[in-house]
């Protein structure tokens, strides 16, 4: 062992250095070349930004933790697209600030819920899960019942995303706060679930 | 694909960092530092008799080492890794993906071959036809109609032979390949409060429940012109738009008076929805042969 060897242990600072370059290298060559790729940055086809009622149901959606149990990630393998659908591509998840693909699945995936459902069942599915699933763990979620949309917000939402380089028109941005005024959250985090993942079916 | 710039930072960081490991490993692996009577020690002593010592690394364990090294140089050979760089093995993920498919589909073909050629009937009677139905059902419509098909409020029974949109195979089969909006007008502000709750007492009438004569008779004349046109003159319904039958004691959205009352007042939107995205043709079949079988059991 070099007396270089002995430097590098024996000083903190340098060994935090080399730690931080060290542990940086996987995603220096897995991340970081991702992130300029057209192929994760277009948007696949059918896939638009979020309406202002579903952007609203979007940030309920991750307000209440529901990625905690729930992906929105049909990886590429039979066992998951014969549940699920067609598997989840990159393309999908453009306007998702932050993306919602979870790591955990103690609830099923949920990228292609959308119209597998009736609204009535979301609603009710929402308020008290073992009505309508009687083996169920889910929490229930009746106060989204009460709650209202913030029009305001969800406008000032949407011209925060379009700076960010979101396509909404300013129009869109215009119409925002009365197509969400007097909705409430579970209108809102049930027009998001119904809206997800139609742009690709899968059978 | 990557561009150039973006296929050598990765080939470079990915190639230098092992071979940066290999210089680590043999750079540290030998003996420095000892104690200056060469005790094999570092010459640190605690609890007056513990001695650190210092010896070389095993060489079994450096070989292992190695071993590891010589596995990633391999796997980038054979696999994707480097860059734009396929690997000579020429596998995907995708591909993996799609040969798995495809065994299970020539696996599924012996299967299903067999059902296509059956009629409704003869799937009826088949044994595996059900069981396979059985667990179709379990996944994609207990969550609503029940794991054993008696439904609940808002969602139907699918086991009392009675149908909003008809009873016939081919009727089932088109209910759940392209779904079923049963869209019931809220009537409420066309009534008025009076109006409807002479409508709700003919209507529980009809039921064979027990309602005042007098109002029942009034909301008689109502419902001939607000409700005959999906319900019918005498509240049969009609299947072809999935108006149910009043005439029955069978209630999707509950028969009190006070649910009743909200179904006027507020309407009704039941909603059956689509399955031909999400599952193929064969097994539309099978569910909806199990349906029948539900009924008819």
């Amino acid at each position: 062992m070099s007396m270089g060897h002995k430097r590098l242990e024996k000083n903190i600072i340098l060994m935090s250095v080399f730690i931080v370059i060290v542990v940086s290298l996987g995603g220096l060559v897995e991340i970081l070349p991702l992130i300029f790729q057209d192929q994760v940055r277009t948007p696949a086809p059918g896939i638009k930004p979020y309406p202002p009622l579903q952007l609203a149901g979007r940030d309920i959606y991750v307000r209440e933790g529901c990625y905690n149990c729930h992906s929105q990630m049909i990886r590429p393998f039979r066992s998951e697209t014969e549940r699920y659908g067609a598997f989840s591509v990159a393309g999908e998840s453009v306007y998702d600030r932050p993306f919602q693909w979870g790591s955990k699945r103690t609830g099923p995936d949920l990228a292609r819920v959308g119209g597998r459902y009736s609204d009535e069942w979301h609603v009710i599915h929402l308020i008290n899960p073992r009505d309508v699933v009687p083996e169920s763990n889910m929490p229930g979620y009746p106060w989204l019942l009460e709650g209202m949309v913030d029009g305001d917000l969800v406008q000032r939402k949407l011209g925060v995303l379009q700076t960010l380089g979101d396509p909404y028109t300013d129009e869109e941005i215009a119409a925002a706060a009365d197509a969400v005024n007097g909705k409430t959250e579970m209108q809102a985090l049930i027009a998001y679930l119904q809206g997800l993942g139609h742009a690709r079916s899968g059978r | 694909m990557l561009n150039s710039f973006w296929n050598w930072f990765v080939i470079i960081i990915t190639v230098g960092s092992i071979l940066a490991c290999w210089w680590l490993l043999h750079w540290t692996k030998g003996v420095s530092d000892r104690s200056p009577d060469d005790d094999g020690s570092t010459g640190h002593i605690w609890d007056e008799d513990i001695r650190e010592l210092n010896t070389p690394l095993p060489r079994w364990w450096l070989h292992l080492f190695n071993i590891t090294i010589v596995f990633a140089l391999v796997y980038l050979v054979i696999f994707p890794g480097l860059g734009n760089f396929a690997g000579i093995s020429g596998w995907s993920q995708i591909g993996q993906y799609d040969a798995e498919v495809a065994r299970a589909t020539e696996a599924q073909e012996s299967v299903f071959g067999r059902f296509r050629e059956m009629d409704p009937d003869a799937l009826m009677a088949d044994s595996e036809a059900m069981e396979i139905g059985g667990r179709l059902f379990g996944n994609n419509c207990a969550m609503c109609h029940g794991s054993d098909g008696r439904g609940a409020k808002s969602f139907p029974n699918l086991t009392d032979g009675n149908w909003l949109w008809g009873g016939s195979y081919d009727q089932v089969l088109t209910s759940i390949t392209k779904g079923r909006i049963g869209a019931m007008p809220p009537m409420g502000a066309a009534l008025g409060e009076d109006g409807t709750r002479e409508v709700v007492a003919y209507v529980q009438q009809l039921s064979g429940q027990k309602a005042d004569p007098d109002m029942a008779a009034a909301g008689q004349a109502r419902f001939q012109t607000v409700c005959m046109a999906c319900h019918g003159m005498d509240g049969t319904g009609n299947q072809a738009l999935g108006a149910p039958n009043l005439t029955d004691d069978i209630w999707l959205y509950g028969g009190s008076p006070a649910d009743i009352e909200a179904t006027i007042n507020n309407g009704r939107n039941g909603n059956m929805p689509a399955h031909e995205n999400l599952l193929h043709e064969d097994r539309l079949r099978l569910l909806a042969a199990y349906v029948m079988g539900l009924s008819e059991s």
